[in-house]
This record gives C-alpha cells, structure tokens and sequence, in this order.
C-alpha cells in the first residue's frame, strides 16, 4: 500500500540563507498516528507548511520529493495543492485565541469548508455544522454556531478549529502544537476527543509538539527533530527506553513528566517567620448589570498562604481559577475585599501606593511571556538596570558593574547587555526578566508562569537556574501555573485553586503521592507522558 | 443596541453644541469691542458715530443684553434654523448657506467616495499582488500622495486636463463636469492616507493565524483576502474615515479658490477675511454638524465591522 505522505530527501531552504528542513525522509500510512518533536527552530512547523502546501514566499524546496496522496507537491501548481488542502490534509492550528476570523461567526467559518468540500450548492449547510460541532463535543451547538470567537473559551474555540479541519473530510490532520496554549486537564480532553475522532474515521493524524509528553502519550511512532534533521525515530517505548541519540536523551531529561521528583526538603524551622502571609483574603469584582445575574464576581475566596523564605509556594489552577488575582493582591496591585496581606511582618494590607513603594524593593515579579515583560526599545543593560534606576540606588560605573553582576547571576555573557530583546532567545529574554528581578535582591519573587511560554528543554534550564538562585540567595519563591508537571520538581508546598476556592495545600510529597482531592487527582493525571512513565515504573 | 444608539446619538449632539458655544465666546469675547468688529465689518468707522448712534446699533445687533442672554437668542435661533444676518453682505446667513451649501456637499461628497475608492482600492490591490516590484512600487505611492501640495496638483490637473486635453473645464462651479476635477483633488490627500494605513493594516492581518486556518481550508488567495482580510484590516480605517471628514472640510476652502467654485469653502474664507461674525459662526455650526453626523455613521458602523463591541462575552 502506498503511504499517504511520502517525503524523500527534502530540503527546505528559507532566502535569507538557512536550511529549514534537511534531507528529511518521512512516511505516514492510512490510519497511522506519526509525532514530530522538537525545539522551536527546529523546523517542524517549516515541514508541517511544506506538506500543507503553505509555505511563505520566502521559503523554498530545494532538493527532494514529497508526495502527498500520489501527488507530487514540489511540481504542484497553486490550484492542486488548494484542491488537497481541506480536503486531503486538514490543520488543527496552534493556538486557539487567534486562529479563528474574529468578525465572521463560528457557524459561517464551519460552513466555508463545508461549501469548499461539498459545493456551493449544498441545503444541509446547517445541520452538517450542528452535527460537526455536537461531535468535537460543544453543549447547545445550535446557539454557538450563531456567537463569535471571543465568545467561547480557548477550548471550545480549539474544538471549533477541529471541527473546521473535519468538515472537507480529509484523509490527515496535522495539528502543530494543538494544545500547548490550554490548560493541562482541558488540554488532556481534547487530544484524547481529537485522537478518538481521527480513529474512528482511519484518519491519520500528523502530531507536532516540543512536548515529548504529549507525543509519546498519543503517536504510534515518534521522529525526533533537530536542525531541520530527523536525528531518530522509533515507537514511542523505545525512544523512551533507549533512545539512541544525545539530542533525543536531553530532550527526555528536560521532560517534567520523566524527570525524578526531588528529595524531600528540609522542614520549616518554626522559628522563622513567614515573609509573605495572606490571611482570609477573598476577592469580589462587580460585574456590568445584566438582568437575572448576579452583578458581582467572587474571584478569590478565603485564600491563606504562607511563603517562608528560601521556599517555593506553588498556587496550581486552571484559567479562572484565580491564581492570577491571588498573585496581584500579593503584589499590592490589587487590594483584596477582605482578609489582610503581610510582608515581612508588617501589614501591607490598606498602604497607599506612596507607603508601599518602598516595599517595592524586596518583591519582584517575573512575567509569563518574557517577549512582552521587556521593552523591545531597551536594550538588555537598560532593561537589567531600570529598578536600581529607578529607585535611585546606583550611578555610573558601579551601575555598569551591578548590571556585568547581574547578567552573569543568570549565565548570560555579558556582552549580551548591548543587545535588543529581539536579537534574543525565548529563554536568554526569560533569563534577562529574572536578572532585572533580581536587581533590587528581593526577598521574594513571584513568578507568574515563568516558563509556560517556553519549549520543554529551555523550560528545564530556566527552571535549574531558578533553583540555584534560590539555594544562593535565600529568596523565597511564589509560583503560579496550571502545569503540575513543572511544580512537581521545583515547589516545596503546593496550593490547588479552582473558581477561587483553595482546593486542597500541603505540601508537595503528600499532594503527589497522596492527593485527597478528586481535582488533584486529575490534575495529576493530566500530565502529558504519564501514561508511558507509569508503565515503565 | 439601542442603548448604544442613544448613548452615541446623545454624544454627538453634545459635541455639536460644545462646538457652538466654544465658537461663540472665542468670536465674541476675544477680540476686543464686538460692536466696532461689526461696524466696521460692514464698512463703518465706530469713531465717526455719535454716542446715541452706537447705542442705537448695540441695540440693533442685540449687543445691549447680557452675554448669556445674547448666547442662548443665538442659540434658540440657530436651533430654529436662523442664523442672522451677514455683516458684510447684508443678507440672511441661511439664504447664504442654502445657496452654497449644495456646491460644497456635492464636491465633499464626490471627494469622499473616491478617496475611498483610490484609497480602498489602492490597498486591496497592494494586499492581493505577490510580484515584489510592482507591489513595492504600489506600497510607495500613498506617501506620494499626501507629500504633494493641494493646490499644487490642483494646478496640475488644470494644466493637464483642462488647459492641455481639454476634458474637464478649468474653473467655474457649473455642471457635472466642473466637479470632476476639484473633486480629485481634494480625493488625493484622503486618499492616500487610506491607502497608507489600509497597507500596513492588510500587512498584519497577512500574518494572523486565522489566515493561514482560512488557507487550510483550501480558500483561494482572493476568497481568503475578501472574506477574511478585509473586514478585519478596514477596522483602523473606519476611524479614519471620521477623522478625515474634517479635513475634507478645510481642504475644500483650498480648493474652492483654486478652482474658482462659489461653495462654503470661499464663503469661509471671505467671511474670515471681512470678519463677518455671524456667517463665520454659521459655518462653523455646518461643518461641525456634518463632522458629528459622519462620525455618528462611523460609530454605528463599528458593530457590523467588528462584533467584539456589542456581543460582549458573559463572565461566568
């Protein structure tokens, strides 16, 4: 049987000079599940582009074959390779919030490829886009197909975009990190939905993902890729069980699912006073009124936490669950509606903005997205040294040597202070938010999901690093995510939100090996890789 | 829906009076004696009339009442459509502004519709094109465009068109024909700022993700630009287009003496010039009222282009 994409010995080659994609062979059968793993810039996106047909006018194919349902797509014209798009090969894109038309509505973006694989002239429109949505599992689809895309959440907007690949009936379906934008347990239910529909109907499904998690939980078989080369593959078990390559070997390493839970910690010396404590914090926001609903919004409820210095509190949730409004109310950005914060003995609870200023100095933050948190017009030196700055504390050349300190805490060489943060990595920027966090040496850092932007590997370096500061310096740590992956190795106690009610705390030995919670439970099992972790204990 | 009708309904009509009064107090209080402004507007010398004279003519233009009481007989008036009498012409300000009104809605409006053809078109076609040269050469355009002086390529066109091909007559505000040409030129300017920032805005969208899920639908390039592009990169224009319509108006003083056309425009002007309170006062009141009808449009408009205003998601 011939395979329905066959690739031989492609190359892709973008104009300004570097090889996307390398010599690269690769075959999917009829049916057949196939992940593709690797870093960003390795070149799997290039070849997910290369296979849809999609890629930009920069890039081009410069030596191989690759044939898609018989056809030969580096000879193809425009119009061939349209007719196979939708309707051959269909694409889950990456992440939800974007990838939808925001002015045209959710039912009229199903009906398009409808239309496209079915004809203009097709009266059940309607009732296929019920159908199609009622099958990726949306409640009343009758009345989503009538709202926007900013009226449904990321998952349902992701399950739209399934939807959407399914409707031109294709024989594959590429979905280019179909999750790594959601929440683990919503992230879980959607691969798992995905992966069920594709069985059903024998298509088969073309996985990409830095995540070896989520790749050895769900592909028959894995390919592992770096520098636009395919450097192993093999059933998921043997990749696992005895990769071959050294690449392959660090990616395993760096996975949160595969990697060793720490020693247990030293217990907390009751002599030590908490630098941080909530006590009964709860937080409402008033709503805009709307008749028949309540016109206030609980976010936060009878939330107390203890953060002791040289520790790392983990606050674990889903989008919603309040864990952000817990970290702004920590932050003083927020006053809480009830309950009272201390810092550092003192109750911080109702200072003013001026009275809580010099607080400032021993509480920083690190920020999710490190490509948002710097100013794309400062260099690294300017962003590095802008709280000394700013609060007054250094000038001239022991500002220079403070920022030279500073940049090599975080293992960065210090001629990178000239450079923009556009000429950086995602982890060399991640690095640089942490050196300017670090410049007022803190007594506590909050990090709001430090690394979820991150690739697997780069989020286990950031990570250690993190570790490290923290056994030199004695800084305390609160850690807000949704991934309990990345908390298993780096907390100490851990707190599980859900709609702003504290679900369960403890710390992190007891909550993994022994959640009491049904929520905790799941949560746990969410993490991509466990299945295969599991087993292979 | 309705309450963001009315809300932006209410808005406008409080600009509109904002403008009015505004225009009042700043003609009437700043510059020094009102009534010798007038009298002399209406070629008297305030020095060469007797006391009683004086008083008789404060009465006359109603100078004699209070200042709030002299604003709210205006506005009343206004209000009724009557906007008094021209000092320097001797005639009502209405008669005035219902001779030339027309000349100048007629030019403003056939420079608004193709300043967004040219702009509009311009862009889509910049947006759709994939050969490098010519799509350069198109994106460099609108800065052209709006570096070139008003009434410089309006005595191009004349050169052109009227004195050189003969297509168009050179001046005068007579028939379809005359209009073309002023028409153009004041389209020019607009034109090109649309196009400029429809450019960019297309640009963006281009790399969007919801553009390359409308490709792996296998839309064609065009489905994809017409039904998924658009709509969205027209948003920052539709801003534009309000902003723009004030422009229209001070360019249509430009170009009415260019092209010689009796409108509002060199009504303005003139009155400007004489200082001829009343009618300046009126045509503020116009154009102020046609900037706030527009961007009434615009406003209401926005909803259609972009759902994200009135369908607000529900917090739950």
């Amino acid at each position: 049987m011939n395979a329905l994409v066959d690739i031989r010995q492609l190359s892709v080659r973008y104009r300004h000079g570097n090889t996307a994609v390398n010599r690269l062979s690769l075959r999917v059968a009829q049916g057949e599940t196939v992940a593709i793993v690797g870093e960003s810039g390795s070149g799997k996106s290039t070849l997910a582009n290369a296979i849809l047909g999609l890629l930009p006018d920069s890039a081009q194919i410069t030596a191989g074959q690759l044939w898609v349902d018989g056809q030969d797509l580096t000879h193809a014209s425009e119009r061939q390779k349209r007719a196979l798009r939708g309707r051959t090969i269909g694409l889950v894109p990456q992440d939800p919030m974007v990838s939808l038309n925001p002015t045209l509505r959710v039912g009229q973006q199903i009906a398009e490829a409808l239309i496209l694989a079915k004809g203009k002239r097709y009266p059940a429109v309607d009732a296929d886009i019920v159908e199609l949505l009622q099958q990726v599992g949306i409640d009343n689809p009758v009345l989503r197909a009538r709202q926007y895309p900013h009226e449904l959440s990321g998952g349902m907007r992701q399950r739209v975009l399934i939807a959407i690949a399914l409707a031109g009936n294709p024989r594959l379906i590429i979905a280019d990190e179909p999750t790594s934008a959601l929440d683990v347990t919503v992230q879980r239910k959607i691969l798992d939905h995905l992966q069920r529909l594709v069985s059903e109907r024998g298509i088969s499904l073309l996985i990409i993902t830095h995540d070896l998690g989520v790749a050895s939980d769900r592909a028959d078989r894995i390919l592992v890729m770096q520098q636009g080369e395919l450097v192993e593959q093999g059933a998921p078990r043997q990749i696992l069980d005895a990769p071959q390559h050294d690449y392959t070997r660090a990616l395993i390493a760096a996975a949160p699912a595969f990697a060793k839970r720490r020693e247990p910690l030293i217990h907390i010396d009751p002599m030590i006073e908490p630098i941080l404590s909530l006590k009964n914090v709860g937080k409402t926001f008033a709503l805009p009124k709307v008749k028949g609903e309540d016109n206030t919004f609980v976010a936060l409820e009878n939330l107390s936490l203890e953060v002791y210095p040289g520790q790392t509190l983990a606050i674990v949730g889903e989008s919603g669950s309040g864990k952000s409004t817990a970290l702004r109310i920590a932050l003083g950005l927020e006053k809480p509606s009830q309950g009272q914060v201390w810092f550092e003995q003192q109750d911080v609870t109702h200072l003013s903005w001026r009275d809580f200023r010099p607080l400032r100095q021993r509480l920083q933050l690190v920020q999710q997205n490190p490509f948002a948190a710097l100013d794309p017009r400062f260099t690294v030196f300017d962003s590095i040294v802008e709280p000394l700055v700013s609060f007054g504390l250094l000038k001239g050349p022991a500002l220079e040597q403070a920022a030279r300190e500073l940049i090599s805490r975080v293992h960065l060489p210090a001629s990178y202070l000239d450079r923009l943060p556009r000429e950086l990595s995602g982890g060399q920027c991640q690095r640089v938010a942490i050196a300017r966090a670090l410049a007022l040496k803190p007594g506590l850092l909050l990090l709001d999901e430090p690394v979820s932007a991150l690739d697997v590997s780069v989020q286990a370096h950031i990570l250690d690093l993190l570790e490290e500061l923290q056994r030199e310096m004695g800084i305390a740590y609160v850690l807000v995510s949704h991934d309990l992956s990345v908390v298993a190795n780096f907390a100490h106690e851990v707190l599980v939100l859900r709609n702003g009610k504290v679900v369960e705390q403890g710390s992190v030995e007891r909550i993994f090996n022994h959640p009491a919670n049904e929520y905790t439970r799941e949560l746990i099992a969410a993490i991509p890789g466990r299945h295969v972790a599991t087993r292979a204990a | 829906m309705s309450r963001y009708l009315i809300g932006r309904v209410g808005q406008a009509l409080l600009v509109l009076w904002g403008a009015y009064s505004i225009t009042y107090f700043i003609l009437y209080l700043l510059p020094g004696d009102t009534l010798s402004i007038m009298l002399s507007a209406s070629g008297m010398e305030a020095d060469s009339l007797s006391v009683e004279d004086l008083a008789k003519a404060r009465a006359y233009y109603g100078l004699d009442k209070g200042l709030f009481e002299q604003y709210f007989d205006l506005l009343l008036g206004a209000l009724r459509g009557d906007f008094g009498q021209s000092l320097s012409l001797n005639r009502p300000v209405a008669d005035l502004l219902a001779e030339r009104l027309p000349q100048t809605l007629s030019l403003a409006g056939l420079a608004i519709v193709l300043s967004l053809l040219g702009g509009i078109g311009l862009a889509y076609l910049t947006a759709y094109l994939r050969w490098q040269p010519l799509k350069k050469t198109l994106a460099r355009l609108p800065s052209l465009g709006f570096s070139v002086p008003v009434f410089w390529m309006g005595l191009l066109l004349i050169q052109v068109f009227a004195f050189g091909l003969g297509w168009f007559p050179a001046t005068g505000s007579k028939g379809v024909e005359s209009l073309v040409l002023p028409a153009i030129t004041l389209a020019i300017p607009s034109a090109a700022v649309y196009a400029q920032v429809l450019q960019r805005s297309f640009q963006g969208v281009w790399r969007e993700s919801y553009i390359a899920t409308a490709y792996a639908k296998g839309l064609s390039r065009g489905q994809v630009q017409a039904r998924h592009g658009f709509k969205n990169a027209a948003l920052p224009i539709l801003t534009l287009i309000g902003l723009q319509v004030g422009n229209t108006v001070s360019g249509a003083v430009l170009v009415e003496t260019i092209f010689a056309r009796s409108g509002i425009g060199r009504l303005a002007q003139e009155a400007v010039l004489r200082q001829d309170i009343p009618v300046v006062l009126a045509i503020v009141s116009v154009s102020a009222a046609a900037f706030v009808l527009v961007n009434l449009l615009v406003d209401l408009l926005y909803p259609w282009f972009d759902p994200r205003i009135t369908h607000t998601p529900k917090v739950s």
